[in-house]
């Protein structure tokens, strides 16, 4: 997936990948990452 | 020096259907689609249900995790024949008796129920002599009444109106109907696994000098949202009258931080019996429901759980908790799973010189994933249990095809219901206390998360762990 110039919406999981690792992978793959947030579903 | 000790453990579970459309979410939904409430009603489990449904009895003690996961999946389809209420470190109450533990616990007479209610909650509660006195109730006329003059929530049993909570402040969202709600169910569930964990122990309700409350309720005012001490409420109702106390705030985690903290003050000789303790978790009821609806399974977040644990001084029959063999989630560490249970888990084992397979038990988030798996939550305990396991590849521990017994071996089927901070760790100790003393297990660890990034004040979590093992004298005996 190429990720450059696109809008992210980043939502991790406390139990998986959290948000802001997902926000700096997106980034770091020249996304433009305008929302970032863990989730805990549990 | 003592060794500071896990000596008693209590776990309630009250079966409160009706609660469930007060729950957060169900909240939420039903004033969106109102048509959504006869749908949540349909869903409920009758009461025989609850109590055979064998996570439930696996929470109480009756089944042991291992003997739960002998039994097929659904466990839904697989009850338990002659399913007790009472178990050997917990018990399943009605919603009747709740109902009657919260007027009990109503200091300032918010809670009205009808005289039904509480001839059925005075005959299924048989202690509390000193407060049964408060377990009244009204005539349908006088409730009326109650509703029409007062600001409040309706609250129902077996589906029709049986009583009402009011607000005890016009204007004071903190003092709202609902939050008191909250924290009075949160505080009669508490009490009585108090109550309970002085059953069988040598410690009684005035030797203790401490307690602490890791709930996760907000009891305050519009001053002090969430300013607490649940801790001294409850044990004013339970009669620890040599106790004060404080709450540990701490999302899930905040039992183990609670229990390490104990058996600090147990060491220092500041306390000698110290109660943790957490009640329900009211906003929690019903979390998943629509994935449950969606599904056509029962909802099953219909009850709220409560335990209660003594820490002293090793007196012998105990489970010890190991001081120098706590680990803790730094705020540099970083939030990847991997950097997580580094911390917890390996880091406070290579400071001993162990492994981690000379762990013969992790006890880490034990939610049941019958009630996950439909919200597409997946299963809690598999997931970090097989975290474990690869770190124990990564070190070479371990071979990669061994990882399957490794999370067979050291792990454990996920039984708790989704009562916030009830699953991180906490369901395991009443089982670990009992293989304990049947010589079964040598050491055991309790890692427990918690989710400080809801709170919107960091993107932080949070973590603690420590290390139990069995007193030198049960070691002996088993020998």
């Amino acid at each position: 997936m190429d990720l450059k110039d696109k809008k992210v919406v980043a939502i991790g999981e406390r139990e998986g990948v959290n948000g802001p690792s997902l926000k700096l992978l997106a980034e770091s793959a020249g996304a433009s990452v305008v929302f970032s947030v863990t989730q805990c579903f549990v | 020096m003592v060794d500071p000790a896990i000596l008693h453990t209590s776990y309630v579970l009250a079966h409160a259907p009706d609660f469930v459309r007060y729950g957060s979410k169900p909240t939420r939904e039903i004033e969106t689609d109102p048509s959504l409430l006869a749908q949540v009603g349909e869903a409920l489990r009758p009461w025989n249900e609850v109590v055979a449904y064998p996570p439930n009895q696996t929470f109480i003690g009756n089944l042991t995790p291992d003997d739960l996961a002998a039994i097929p999946r659904p466990w839904l389809d697989n009850p338990v024949a002659d399913a007790k209420p009472d178990g050997p470190f917990g018990r399943i109450v009605s919603q009747a008796a709740l109902y009657g533990l919260m007027k009990l616990c109503d200091d300032f007479e918010l809670l009205t129920i009808t005289d039904a209610v509480a001839e059925q909650a005075r005959a299924e509660l048989t202690r509390f002599e000193h407060r049964r006195d408060q377990i009244v109730g009204v005539s349908a006329d006088e409730l009326a009444t109650v509703i029409e003059e007062n600001k409040g929530l309706e609250l129902f049993h077996e589906g029709e109106l049986a009583g009402f909570i009011r607000s005890a402040h016009d204007r004071d969202a903190s003092l709202d109907a609902h939050v008191l709600f909250e924290n009075l169910a949160c505080k009669a569930t508490a009490v009585l696994a108090v109550s309970d964990v002085f059953d069988g122990s040598p410690v009684n309700p005035e030797d203790v000098d401490y307690m602490f409350n890791t709930g996760e309720e907000a009891v305050g005012d519009r001053y002090q949202r969430g300013g607490g001490s649940l801790s001294k409420a409850v044990g004013e109702v339970v009669g620890c009258l040599n106790a004060t106390g404080s709450d540990i705030k701490a999302f899930c985690a905040a039992p183990v931080h609670a229990l390490i903290a104990a058996a600090a003050m147990v060491v220092s000789g500041l306390h000698m019996y110290i109660v943790v303790l957490g009640g329900g978790s009211q906003a929690k009821m019903g979390m998943k429901f629509r994935a449950h609806l969606r599904n056509g399974v029962p909802i099953m977040e219909d009850c709220l759980a409560a335990m209660a644990f003594i820490v002293g001084p090793d007196n012998g029959d105990a489970m010890r908790i190991r001081l120098d063999l706590t680990g803790k989630h730094p705020i540099g560490a970083g939030s990847s799973a991997q950097a997580i249970y580094q911390a917890l888990v390996v880091d406070p084992l290579e400071r001993a010189g162990l492994n981690m397979t000379d762990v013969g038990r992790y006890a880490v988030e034990m939610h049941n994933p019958e009630i996950t798996e439909p919200g597409d939550s997946g299963d809690v305990p598999k997931t970090n249990y097989r975290t474990l396991a690869a770190m124990a590849v990564l070190r070479g521990e371990i071979e990669r095809d061994e990882m399957d017994e490794f999370v067979a071996q050291r792990g454990m089927p996920g039984f708790s219901p989704t009562q916030g901070h009830i699953p991180a760790g906490m369901p395991y100790l009443g089982h670990a206390h009992a293989a304990m003393r049947r010589g079964e297990l040598q050491r055991a660890m309790v890692v427990a998360k918690g989710s400080l990034f809801l709170g919107r004040m960091t993107q932080l979590v949070d973590g603690v762990s420590f290390v139990i093992e069995p007193s030198q004298e049960l070691t002996e005996t088993n020998e």
